[in-house]
């Protein structure tokens, strides 16, 4: 390892200090993929000449002592969110000739903050999938073991801050998609609370579900990537119009008489047993550190799974329409008509995920299933939020795996669809009630990193960031990195 | 047996708002292709529809307008079918949750009767774009200019029963969205247009016929038309023993006739679901309150006015009332008239009407303002001038934009009504035709005639005609 800091806040430190420059940071980092991502693959487009030159620009504004906290801090980009010149594949073969005339909200509050591109990191298509393998452009390897996933969707941008290719990366988050992959690889991710984080220019999967949130290694540098990201956009209507906040601002207070419930649901007998005991280790922690915990009861967590398939396919069914093969993406060679057209343009376009959500999508949406399924599927959705509600009216945070087994092998899930579904059993209740979450490393199992998930209430971030840092005050699992151990260093 | 024609109307109504519902692009007609298209109305990746107020308001003005009721929490919820100008693959509509729910209007039907017609609702979309199929050799291409422009879709009751009360209903809501400047009404352009569900079945039965529907109809000549090219049909199916067949069809106005273009079993499912990109329009009770407030007379309360504050007939007030610019011109003519509304919608529907028509311009467009028009009106009812002399003073208005005043002094047009000056005109003619004084005298009474024509005449049609008539015949009967 290099003696550059590894955390936001280090590199933002040492970057405002002089210490060294955004040009070099940006180029160790540049180096750190060269030399180890063609293994992990966590990246699908890295644009160097861009980085550099954003760099450059931000070095010339830390000079003239104009910069702002994370000016000159290189990042990953989850390659969901559009951005203008560079091309947004999301994931897709649909996507692959794709450049957005146009740059996310998200996109543009990073820039605006001048903080330097790296590239767009790999994801599952269209994020559809708890893996990374739904990806057209390969899987990622998780930098803990050759050969397991890193988890998905956003599986390239925990990789990458989880092997130092990045200090900390963009990821979005439908029914666990920054969560899980941060909990399979060993660090931090939020996932902000519906309508904290524009959705304008992400790539739509679940518009009813989908957030953008940050990923990187510690609950600090989440607050402070979560400052630059979240905020009232008018060109998204489910935008949430409340004043910005500074999510450091109790990061330090301690965690002493904060109400932790810890849903006796969430440790059944889904949940393998390795996992469980580093989670309770650190649920020890926390009382050791002064917070009151108790267990409470979410009856309705077991509807989550069938709710979250039905609403997100069903909302996927409609948003992947647009993808026709008329005026963007990729178009089958000499269609012989129209229908020729759609049909194989979307057919050779979309992978086998993708086409198998829209299709159960379309079906929950058919007329004399509607009710059925697509209805049903929205009463539970209360359901489970008003459980939400009443639960958090008692305490300050709900408490439980991230995920119910570590990284998995690569080819383990990936033929069987429901298994791969129940990967993200502890996590889609929270995108249907539309809740902020964060999910942290408290240990490992076999090796393989454990991540534990702190759920709040509505707009509660900074209370979840709180403390998810008091605990990392006092433990080192954050720090943990793994040896790339390809030789190069 | 007799048949009863059942016919309900799908009006839509593009709202004259200068941006789209969902984007900030131009809704202009005829820019070239494409140019006012913006990553919204393309559906690119990404990109959120983000509503404008505007047709709100629009569509709450409406709903007022026919007594209906305004949804408090009304729903966007996407139809999803694939067709190359639909960019998203959905189309951005309401279904269950509309914005104007019931309401009803008026409308006059050809003799005259006045019929009310319920309307079911009327909701907010976005068009789609067009396909051009002309100028592409054995492909098609796409404009998605006019894609996202706002429409309000007006759904009628069934309760029209012929081919003329569908025309005098589309007719009323054109006049009515008009009224409202909420839609330009330019039908060539297709901001305003229908669908027509039409059925028939026989006189006295209740229950309805199966429906054919037939799309896109831009005028009202071929509203009129296709339906009734569309009863015939029906009805010469079912008495040859056949049946209707609930499709599509399309009016094909060169051939006059209507064909299908789709069957119930090729009918899409369009698996309508609440838009989740898009929030639940929230209208409170204040808001409705003040759009109530802020709605102007509507054509049935004018023409009444008309009738009851002008003393119009009803044909005259319907006349002035079709059109908010033709009500405001008579209005304002009359204010300058010293009250002669009468005369004032004579000249307006006479010598106005014949003289736009004839440079094809509408009224706003008129060089005759309605004050010089009230004040040329004015002068004739106090025998400044003769109505005929008027018509030849309004034809110099219109030339010149000229003051009527100043014309009738310009050109010496005043009428001469001064008895002495009239009576040596009289003493002149007299004097200058013995012979027919003669004829006259001998009984020949239609000789009169010649007098009052030949004063006139020396008079340059200056003298009154009323007094001349009274000199002479006190001159001649002495």
């Amino acid at each position: 390892m290099s003696s550059y800091p590894e955390t936001v806040a280090g590199i933002a430190t040492a970057l405002a200090k002089g210490e060294f420059s955004s040009v070099e940071i940006t180029r160790h980092y540049l180096d750190r993929i060269a030399a180890h991502d063609s293994r992990l693959n966590s990246y699908i487009t890295v644009c160097e000449e861009h980085s550099l030159n954003q760099a450059a620009a931000a070095d010339a504004m830390l000079k003239s002592k104009d910069a702002g906290p994370l000016t000159g801090v290189p990042y990953a980009h989850k390659d969901i969110f559009c951005t203008k010149g560079i091309k947004t594949s999301c994931g897709s073969r649909m996507l692959d000739n794709f450049v957005a005339p146009y740059s996310a909200t998200v996109s543009e509050r990073l820039d605006a903050a001048s903080m330097v591109l790296l590239g767009k990191t790999n994801m599952d298509e269209f994020a559809m999938g708890s893996s990374n393998e739904t990806s057209y452009f390969g899987p990622v390897t998780n930098p803990w073991r050759e050969g397991a996933v890193p988890g998905g969707s956003s599986g390239g941008s925990a990789a990458a801050v989880a092997a130092r290719l990045a200090p900390g990366a963009t990821g979005t988050d439908t029914g666990g998609s920054i969560r899980q992959p941060a909990a399979l690889c060993g660090i931090s991710g939020l996932k902000p609370t519906y309508g904290r984080v524009s959705r304008f220019g992400l790539i739509a999967f679940a518009s009813s579900l989908d957030q953008g949130g940050p990923m990187a290694t510690t609950a600090e540098d989440l607050a402070l990537l979560l400052n630059v990201m979240a905020g009232f956009d008018n060109k998204d209507s489910t935008s949430v119009d409340r004043p910005d906040e500074d999510y450091t601002r109790s990061l330090r207070e301690p965690a002493a008489g904060l109400r932790v419930g810890i849903p006796k649901q969430f440790f059944s007998a889904d949940l393998d047993a390795d996992v469980a005991a580093p989670i309770r280790s650190a649920i020890s922690e926390l009382e050791t550190m002064g917070a009151i915990c108790t267990e409470i009861d979410l009856k309705h967590m077991d509807l989550s799974i069938p709710a979250y398939y039905v609403i997100s396919s069903a909302e996927c069914s409609s948003n992947l329409s647009r993808y026709d093969g008329v005026r963007f993406g990729h178009r089958c060679d000499d269609p012989r008509d129209i229908e020729d057209m759609y049909r194989r343009s979307r057919s050779e376009g979309f992978g086998v995920e993708t086409q198998r959500r829209i299709l159960v999508g379309t079906y929950a949406l058919s007329s004399g299933y509607y009710d059925a399924y697509y209805q049903k599927a929205q009463q539970i959705r209360r359901l489970i939020r008003d459980e939400f509600k009443n639960a958090l009216e008692n305490v300050d945070a709900i408490l439980g795996p991230t995920s119910p087994t570590t990284a998995f092998t690569m080819g383990q899930k990936s033929d069987d669809p429901v298994a791969m579904y129940l990967s993200d059993i502890y996590t889609t209740a929270v995108n249907l009630a539309g809740l902020p979450a964060i999910s942290i490393p408290v240990g490992f199992a076999d090796g393989l990193p454990v991540g534990m998930q702190l759920i709040g209430n509505y707009f509660a971030e900074a209370k979840l960031l709180q403390i998810a840092h008091q605990y990392q005050n006092v433990t080192d699992w954050h720090q943990h990195s793994p040896s790339l151990d390809d030789g190069i260093e | 047996m007799e048949w009863q024609p059942v016919i309900g109307l799908e009006i839509h109504s593009q709202l004259a708002t200068a941006s789209k519902i969902f984007s900030a692009a131009s809704t202009g007609y005829g820019a070239e292709p494409n140019t006012q298209a913006s990553a919204v109305d393309l559906g690119l990746p990404g990109v959120l529809p983000v509503l404008n107020e505007k047709v709100v308001e629009m569509a709450v003005l409406f709903g007022l307008a026919i007594g209906a009721t305004i949804s408090n929490a009304s729903i966007f919820a996407r139809k999803n079918y694939f067709y190359p100008d639909l960019p998203k693959g959905y189309q951005i509509s309401q279904y269950e949750e509309p914005i104007v729910a019931g309401g009803r209007i008026e409308i006059r039907l050809p003799d005259d009767h006045i019929k009310i017609i319920d309307v079911t609702r009327a909701h907010l979309e976005e068009d789609a774009g067009k396909s051009v199929h002309e100028d592409f050799d054995r492909s098609t291409g796409i404009d998605l200019n006019r894609a996202g422009t706002p429409l309000l879709e007006i759904v009628s009751e069934p309760q029209m029963h012929s081919a003329a009360e569908a025309v005098a209903y589309m007719r009323a809501m054109h006049q009515l969205v008009r009224y409202l400047g909420i839609c330009d009404g330019n039908m060539q352009e297709g901001s305003f247009r229908c669908d027509a569900n039409v059925s028939v079945r026989p006189l006295g039965e209740s229950t309805l016929g199966t429906r054919t529907e037939i799309k896109n109809l831009n005028s009202f000549r071929f509203v009129e038309r296709a339906i009734q090219f569309e009863i015939d049909r029906q009805i010469e199916v079912i008495e040859n023993g056949g049946q209707i067949h609930q499709v599509t069809m399309l009016y094909d106005a060169d051939r006059h006739e209507t064909r299908t273009m789709r069957s119930k079993e090729d009918a899409h499912d369009y698996r309508y679901f609440p838009d989740p990109d898009l929030l639940p329009i929230e209208i409170t009770d204040d808001y409705i309150q003040s759009m109530a407030n802020s709605l102007p007379e509507l054509p049935a309360q004018k023409r009444k006015r008309f009738v009851d504050e002008y003393a119009l007939t009803s044909k005259d007030a319907e006349i002035l009332c079709e059109d908010r610019g033709i009500a405001d011109y008579f209005e304002q003519a009359t204010a300058a008239s010293s009250g002669n509304p009468r005369l004032c919608a004579n000249w307006i529907t006479g010598e106005l009407f014949a003289a736009l028509n004839a440079s094809n311009l509408q009224i706003e467009a008129s060089p005759v303002g309605p004050a010089a028009l009230g004040v040329l009106v004015s002068r004739i009812a106090d025998n400044t001038i003769s109505g005929k002399i008027a018509k030849q003073i309004f034809e110099t208005m219109w030339e010149t934009g000229q003051d009527p005043d100043d014309v009738i002094a310009e050109q010496g047009l005043q009428q001469v009504t001064d008895d002495s000056a009239i009576a040596n005109l009289v003493e002149q003619v007299l004097n200058d035709n013995p012979d027919q004084i003669e004829q006259y005298r001998a009984g020949k009474d239609k000789v009169f005639g010649f007098f009052v024509g030949q004063v006139m005449k020396l008079s340059q049609g200056k003298a009154n005609p009323k007094q001349v008539n009274k000199l002479l015949k006190a001159r001649l009967d002495n």
